[in-house]
C-alpha cells in the first residue's frame, strides 16, 4: 500500500511538472505579447523601453534557460513574480486561495448534504414525486449556465426580495476578522466575533448555491443510478429475505456499495469546484483564485498562469490519489 | 395477479416517457437549428439596429422581449445569437471528437510504446484545469469566435481519445478482428472498416451530451469577454451586457433561457440515444 502511494505521488509530481512545461511552451509560442499587453501603445512603440523591460523580466533569455530558472525557483518555493501585480505569484495565490477554498468547501458540503439523500430517495421511491424533483434538480443543475444562474439568484434574492446580501465576502463597511488565516468563518468563530461570522456566512449562501448547482446535478444523478443498480443486487434480496428492516437494507447494504462511484465523482467534483469558481467569483466579486485566474489570463500574465496551473493540477492529482485510496475504505476487495 | 399485469404497464409507461423526452429534446434542438438558419427572416429587426429613443424598454408588442441598453431588440438578437452558439458547439464537438477518436484508435492500434506515449499525453492534457487552459489560450490568441473554438479544441479531444481507445481495445480482441487478420486483410482496412464502425454508438452518445456542455462553455468564455467581438449577437455576451441590470431583468434573463433550453434539448437527446443503444440501461 505504501509503495502504491509512493508511486502515485511521484507520478503526480511528474505530471504537474509536465503540465507547467506545457503552459510554459504555450506561453512562448502564442502570438499574444505580454510586453504589449503591459506597457500600452505609447511606451511599447519605443524599442529601448521594450528591450529594457524584456531584460528586466528575463524575456530576452533563451527558452530553456527560462524554464530552468523557473524550475530552480520552484525548488525554493518560488513560483516567480506576477507581471501584473508585481508580487511573488506564491504570495498572490496564498492571499486568494482561502476565499476560494472556503467557498468551494461550503459548496461541496451543500452538494453532498442535498445531492446524496435526494439521489437515494429518488432511487428508493422511483417514479414518485421525489424522483421527479430529483430529475428536475439534476437537469437544471447541469444545463443552466453558471453565470446566468448567478444573475438570476442575485436579481431575485438580493435585488428583489432583499433576503440575501450582495456580492463580496463581507459588508462593504465591515473589516476582515482577525486571525489572519483568510478563512473568514474560521477566523471569526475563533475570535468569538459572531457578528462577522454571521455576515460572512450570509455572504456565502448565494455564491455557494450557484457554484454547487452543476455538481449537485451530477451527484444526484450518479447516486440515483448507483442506488438503483445496488437495490437490484442479490445481497439486497438476501438482506430483505432475512427480515432486515427496509432502513437497514437501504442505508447499510445498498448505500454503502452505491457510494463508490459517488466518491469518485465527488472527489473530481471538488477539484472542479476550485476551477468552476472562475465564473462564480467573477460575478459575486469574490476575491479568490477564480477571479485571479481570469484577470491573469486577460492580462497574459504568464508567471501567474503557470503558478495557478501548477497548484491546481497538483490539487487535482492529489484529490485523485485520495479518491483512489478511499476506495480501499469502502470496498474491502481493493485492500487485498 | 395484479402485480403481474401492473409490471408491463408501468414499464411501458416508463418507456414512453423516456423516449418521449428524447423526441422532445430532438424537437427543441431541431427548432433551434431552424431558427439559426432562418434568423434573418424570423427576426423583426436587424440584430445590430440601435434605437436610442427606445433604450431598456420592457417587453411589449413592438419588442417582444424588450430592448437592451443600446435600444437593440432582444428578441432579434436572441434569434441571431443561436447561430454563433450552435456553430461553436457543433464545430468544437465534431472536430474534437474526430481528433480524439483518431488518437484513441491509433493508440489502440499501435500498442506498446506508441500507445503508452499517446495515452500519457492524453492524460497530461486531461489533468489541466480545462477552463484555465482555455482562458489562457483564448486570451493569448485574441478575442473572436474562431480563436475561442481553437482554445476549446485544445482541451476537448482527450475525453474522446480515452473513450475511443477503450472501445477499440474491446474490439481488437473480438473474434471477427482475429478472423479478418487470419484472412489476410490489411490492418488499415480492419481498423477503418471493422473497428471504427463498432465504436460509433458510444461516441455518438458522448457527442450529443457534449454538445450541450460545449455550448455552455463557449457561452461562458463569451460571458467573460473572450468569445465574440462585441456587436455580434451571442447569448453569453448578451448575459454579460445585462448582468448589472437587475431592474431590466429581460436583457439577461431571456438569453439564459435560450441556452438552458438548447442544453436541455441535447441532454434529453443524448439520454434517449444512450438508452436506445444500451439495452441493459433500458430495463432500469
Amino acid at each position: 500500500m505504501l509503495r502504491y502511494i509512493a508511486i502515485r505521488l511521484v507520478s503526480a509530481v511528474v505530471m504537474a511538472l509536465l503540465a507547467s512545461l506545457v503552459i510554459f511552451l504555450i506561453s512562448n509560442f502564442v502570438p499574444g505579447d505580454p510586453v504589449l499587453a503591459q506597457l500600452g501603445d505609447i511606451l511599447a512603440s519605443d524599442p529601448a523601453v521594450v528591450a529594457q523591460w524584456r531584460a528586466k523580466w528575463g524575456l530576452d533569455l533563451p527558452l530553456w534557460d527560462r524554464y530552468w530558472i523557473f524550475l530552480q525557483g520552484l525548488l525554493h518555493g518560488d513560483l516567480g513574480t506576477s507581471i501584473a501585480t508585481r508580487r511573488p505569484v506564491l504570495n498572490d495565490i496564498a492571499q486568494f486561495a482561502p476565499a476560494t477554498i472556503e467557498l468551494a468547501t461550503v459548496s461541496f458540503m451543500l452538494t453532498l448534504v442535498i445531492g446524496v439523500p435526494l439521489g437515494v430517495a429518488a432511487a428508493v421511491w422511483r417514479d414518485s414525486i421525489v424522483d421527479a424533483v430529483a430529475r428536475a434538480v439534476s437537469l437544471l443543475g447541469v444545463s443552466a449556465p453558471t453565470f446566468w444562474l448567478a444573475f438570476i439568484v442575485l436579481a431575485i434574492f438580493y435585488g428583489w426580495l432583499d433576503w440575501a446580501p450582495g456580492p463580496g465576502r463581507l459588508d462593504p463597511i465591515a473589516f476582515a476578522p482577525e486571525g489572519g488565516t483568510g478563512f473568514f468563518l474560521w477566523d471569526s468563530a475563533r475570535a468569538g466575533d459572531w457578528e462577522t461570522f454571521h455576515d460572512a456566512l450570509a455572504h456565502l449562501v448565494l455564491p455557494s448555491i450557484v457554484l454547487a448547482a452543476a455538481t449537485l446535478g451530477l451527484v444526484t444523478r450518479t447516486t440515483r443510478a448507483a442506488m438503483l443498480e445496488c437495490l437490484h443486487q442479490d445481497y439486497v434480496r438476501v438482506a430483505r429475505a432475512k427480515g432486515l428492516g427496509e432502513r437497514a437494507v437501504v442505508l447499510r447494504h445498498a448505500l454503502r456499495n452505491a457510494l463508490v462511484p459517488v466518491v469518485t465523482l465527488g472527489g473530481l467534483a471538488y477539484a472542479n469546484l476550485l476551477t468552476g469558481a472562475v465564473m462564480t467569483e467573477t460575478i459575486f466579486a469574490w476575491p479568490g483564485l477564480g477571479r485571479y485566474t481570469f484577470s491573469s489570463a486577460a492580462a497574459l500574465d504568464f508567471p501567474a498562469i503557470m503558478g495557478i496551473t501548477l497548484i491546481v493540477s497538483a490539487t487535482y492529482l492529489i484529490v485523485n490519489l485520495l479518491v483512489d485510496l478511499s476506495y480501499a475504505l469502502l470496498d474491502p476487495r481493493v485492500r487485498r | 395477479m395484479s402485480a403481474t399485469t401492473a409490471m408491463p404497464a408501468s414499464r411501458l409507461r416508463r418507456r414512453i416517457r423516456r423516449y418521449g423526452l428524447a423526441w422532445a429534446g430532438g424537437a427543441i434542438v431541431l427548432a433551434w437549428i431552424l431558427v439559426a438558419i432562418f434568423a434573418p427572416w424570423l427576426a423583426p429587426y436587424p440584430p445590430e439596429a440601435q434605437e436610442i429613443t427606445a433604450r431598456l424598454e420592457p417587453p411589449s408588442a413592438a419588442h417582444w422581449l424588450g430592448t437592451d441598453i443600446l435600444g437593440r431588440d432582444v428578441y432579434s438578437r436572441l434569434l441571431h445569437g443561436s447561430r454563433v452558439s450552435l456553430f461553436a458547439g457543433f464545430s468544437v464537438v465534431i472536430i474534437g471528437a474526430t481528433i480524439g477518436t483518431a488518437v484513441g484508435i491509433l493508440a489502440a492500434w499501435l500498442r506498446g510504446i506508441g500507445e503508452e506515449a499517446l495515452m500519457r499525453f492524453t492524460d497530461l492534457v486531461l489533468c489541466f484545469p480545462p477552463i484555465i487552459l482555455a482562458l489562457a489560450l483564448a486570451a493569448a490568441l485574441g478575442i473572436g469566435t474562431t480563436n475561442t473554438i481553437i482554445a476549446m479544441l485544445a482541451v476537448w479531444w482527450p475525453k474522446f481519445a480515452r473513450l475511443a481507445r477503450s472501445l477499440a481495445i474491446v474490439q481488437r480482441s473480438q473474434e471477427y478482428v482475429e478472423a479478418a487478420t487470419v484472412l489476410g486483410l490489411p490492418q488499415r482496412r480492419i481498423l477503418l472498416r471493422h473497428v471504427l464502425p463498432n465504436t460509433f454508438g458510444p461516441i455518438a452518445v458522448l457527442c450529443t451530451l457534449d454538445l450541450g456542455i460545449a455550448i455552455l462553455t463557449f457561452a461562458g468564455l463569451s460571458f467573460l469577454g473572450l468569445g465574440v467581438v462585441p456587436p455580434t449577437p451571442e447569448w453569453g455576451s448578451m448575459i454579460a451586457e445585462g448582468r448589472e441590470l437587475v431592474e431590466q431583468w429581460w436583457v439577461a434573463t431571456f438569453p439564459g433561457i435560450a441556452i438552458l433550453s438548447v442544453v436541455v434539448g441535447f441532454n434529453f437527446m443524448g439520454d434517449g440515444l444512450r438508452d436506445w443503444l444500451d439495452p441493459k440501461a433500458q430495463s432500469r
